[in-house]
């Protein structure tokens, strides 16, 4: 949950008075154009940020008042899949998962293994357990990232830009991954995404920031907020990714050459 | 967990309490063991109705299950998991692993791994030389005036590689000289030759110490930036980037850096002599007793002009080695975080080997010419 947050870089006021509270178990999804602060509000949600003012509440625990200790046990219940993998380049796939079981539990080598194998087989990688970072695509960094940040069954997960980058059809296959997981394991997960075809795939409950205003402009499932928002800017905003698809498909049909 | 037979020889595995990967993943051995046991189950059921709560242990236990039964002809039913497990075990197997995507460990043997470097080492050998005939391609485009090189980033590079090194070279140097006169002038004090201090500590400097101490620091300072930069831009495809514009990346990367090095190293080193000489001054004078005007004129006496050129042309020679070295080893980099590492650190050691070298090809050079 957070309340009555303002997130800045030094003097630069980059979103302010956010308040909402994320429902357990659904998928939320922060919206806005680029360079809203939808990035930033991320990073002040897991603790990267401290932000200008207000507070990320976790179950009435307020992060940045918490002591170390009381940060770490609640960092615990994170993953997070961040835009480009972040994956660890030395290591493979395997390691890269393993990386955080090794860290927080006591199993032995074979059950941690076994764990980032089913991991990385739940996300369409198996077999690919001995490859570097470096031997793959991005769809497949991207679906490793996740494999990573789902290791140690978190509570909550935060997706940053799980679809930038990626083929529609890698995006849709990520798009059916974050709802299983929802649905099957009960994750709560937060993705930041501008992505109008996930956005109306995935999302349960969303915000929308906005980059003039510098404030959350609404609330709502997305689907909700398109039919009955009186906001033009929030209209403009769902409604225009629909309409410049369309667009662009018409104009491929009228001109074919202009393809190549 | 435990299992029981039925009727039918089903065999059921009763799943209870909390299964979580922090508490440890129950062994499916006992499991395995009853599927191995005659006579075999006919099919493999679960009752979870007494489980409290799951993870992914309970999903890597079914799955190591599944394989053995499999592996047994024995059919798994998994309705009586969670419906949760249920879908997740299905999206796992959902994508076959692909039959050529798990990588084949080979272990050479010691023959076939020594061979591996030699052609290693002859592979690297060929890029070096490639890549020495494409710079020295690049500046006679520059003199014709066909090279694409960015005069800022030219004197950038110049200013990091000059003013910005000062203070190292000037620590270091001035370190070297009082070191060369201690030693020198311990040794000379045992035969009443104490002002001789001054000839070792400057023919030592501006001949051979001053150059190799200036291209080592540089090798350091510099040639690992370039190998990091250039090795950096590589992994965030800039170098593709220019070659697509059409835009050599020697002309407009390596060139102004190989420039900035081959000009600036030869100042260093003459400010690095006359530091080193400082260095040896102060240690004659305050540790020896040898008076200022003396010690400088013992130096002045017995250096000349060949001696300066001699060493200059020594680190104009560094500072082309150098270069190449670090930006080779950084435009031949892989594309990831540890291949900009390990060609900063090859960048390093081949430009202190490649100083070496020159250092005994000069020396014999400048004998054998009486120089």
């Amino acid at each position: 949950m957070a309340r009555d947050l303002t997130l800045a870089y030094g003097e630069t006021v980059v979103q302010r008075d956010v308040s909402f509270e994320v429902p357990r178990g659904c998928v939320f999804v922060i919206m806005g154009g680029s360079g809203c602060g939808k990035s930033t509000l991320l990073r002040a949600m897991i603790g990267l940020l401290e932000p200008a003012g207000g507070e990320v509440l976790y179950d009435g625990t307020s992060f940045w008042a918490a002591d170390p200790d009381e940060r770490e046990s609640i960092t615990r219940r994170f993953g997070v899949s961040y835009q480009g993998g972040a994956l660890w380049s030395s290591m493979t796939l395997a390691e890269n998962v393993a990386l955080p079981l090794e860290e927080y539990t006591d199993l032995d080598g074979d059950e941690i293994a076994r764990i980032a194998s089913l991991k990385l087989a739940l996300m369409g990688l198996a077999g690919f357990e001995e490859y570097y970072p470096s031997d793959i695509s991005g769809g497949m960094r991207k679906r490793a990232a996740l494999a990573r940040a789902t290791a140690l069954d978190p509570d909550i997960l935060f997706f940053d830009e799980p679809s930038a980058g990626l083929d529609p059809i890698s995006s849709e296959r990520l798009d059916e991954l974050i709802l299983e997981l929802r649905d099957s394991m009960g994750m709560t997960i937060v993705v930041v995404t501008h992505e109008l075809a996930s956005i109306f795939t995935i999302a349960d409950d969303s915000i929308l920031l906005n980059a003039e205003s510098k404030t959350m402009i609404a609330r709502g499932k997305p689907s909700d907020l398109l039919e009955g928002s009186s906001d033009p800017r929030v209209v403009e905003f769902l409604s225009r990714g629909r309409k410049g698809v369309a667009a662009e498909s018409d104009r491929r049909i009228d001109r074919p050459e202009a393809m190549i | 967990m435990s299992t029981s037979r039925s009727d039918d020889g089903t065999l059921v595995v009763r799943l209870e309490g909390v299964w979580s990967v922090e508490g440890g993943i129950p062994s499916a051995d006992p499991v395995i063991h009853e599927i191995l046991k005659p006579p075999a189950p006919t099919r493999i059921a679960f009752d979870a109705s007494a489980l409290e709560d799951w993870d992914s242990s309970l999903l890597v236990f079914a799955r190591q299950l599944g394989d053995a039964a499999g592996a047994s002809g024995v059919k798994v039913d998994p309705s009586g998991l969670p419906a949760g497990a249920r879908r997740l075990i299905d999206l796992a197997a959902a994508v076959p692993e692909r039959a050529d995507a798990r990588k084949k460990t080979r272990r050479d043997r010691p023959l076939a791994r020594l061979g591996r470097g030699a052609l290693s080492l002859f592979e690297t050998t060929r890029g070096l030389v490639r890549f020495i005939g494409m710079a020295f391609l690049s500046f006679l485009r520059l003199l014709g005036g066909r090279a694409r090189v960015r005069g800022r980033d030219f004197w950038l590079f110049v200013q990091d590689a000059g003013v910005d090194a000062l203070p190292i070279v000037s620590l270091i140097s001035f370190l070297i000289g009082v070191i060369l006169a201690f030693i020198g002038g311990v040794q000379l004090r045992q035969f009443g030759a104490l002002v001789w201090t001054a000839n070792i500590v400057g023919i030592g400097m501006v001949r051979y110490l001053g150059p190799m101490m200036a291209a080592i620091i540089m090798a350091g300072r510099t040639g690992s930036a370039y190998a990091a930069q250039l090795g950096t831009m590589t992994v965030n495809e800039e170098i593709d980037a220019l070659r697509t514009l059409g835009i050599s990346p020697i002309d407009f990367l390596v060139l102004p850096r190989m420039l900035a090095l081959v000009l600036m190293l030869p100042l260093l080193t003459l400010y690095a002599d006359f530091v080193g000489i400082l260095g040896g001054a102060v240690v004659g004078t305050v540790a020896f007793g040898l008076g200022i005007q003396e010690y400088l004129s013992q130096t002045q006496s017995i250096l000349t002009t060949k001696d300066f050129l001699s060493g200059l042309n020594m680190a104009a020679s560094y500072g082309v080695l150098i270069a190449i070295a670090g930006c080779f080893q950084g435009m031949s980099s892989g594309r990831s975080a540890a291949a900009v590492g390990d060609a900063t650190t090859k960048a390093v050691v081949m430009a202190i080997v490649l100083v070496v070298l020159a250092t005994a090809f000069w020396t014999v050079l400048y004998d054998i010419l009486g120089i």
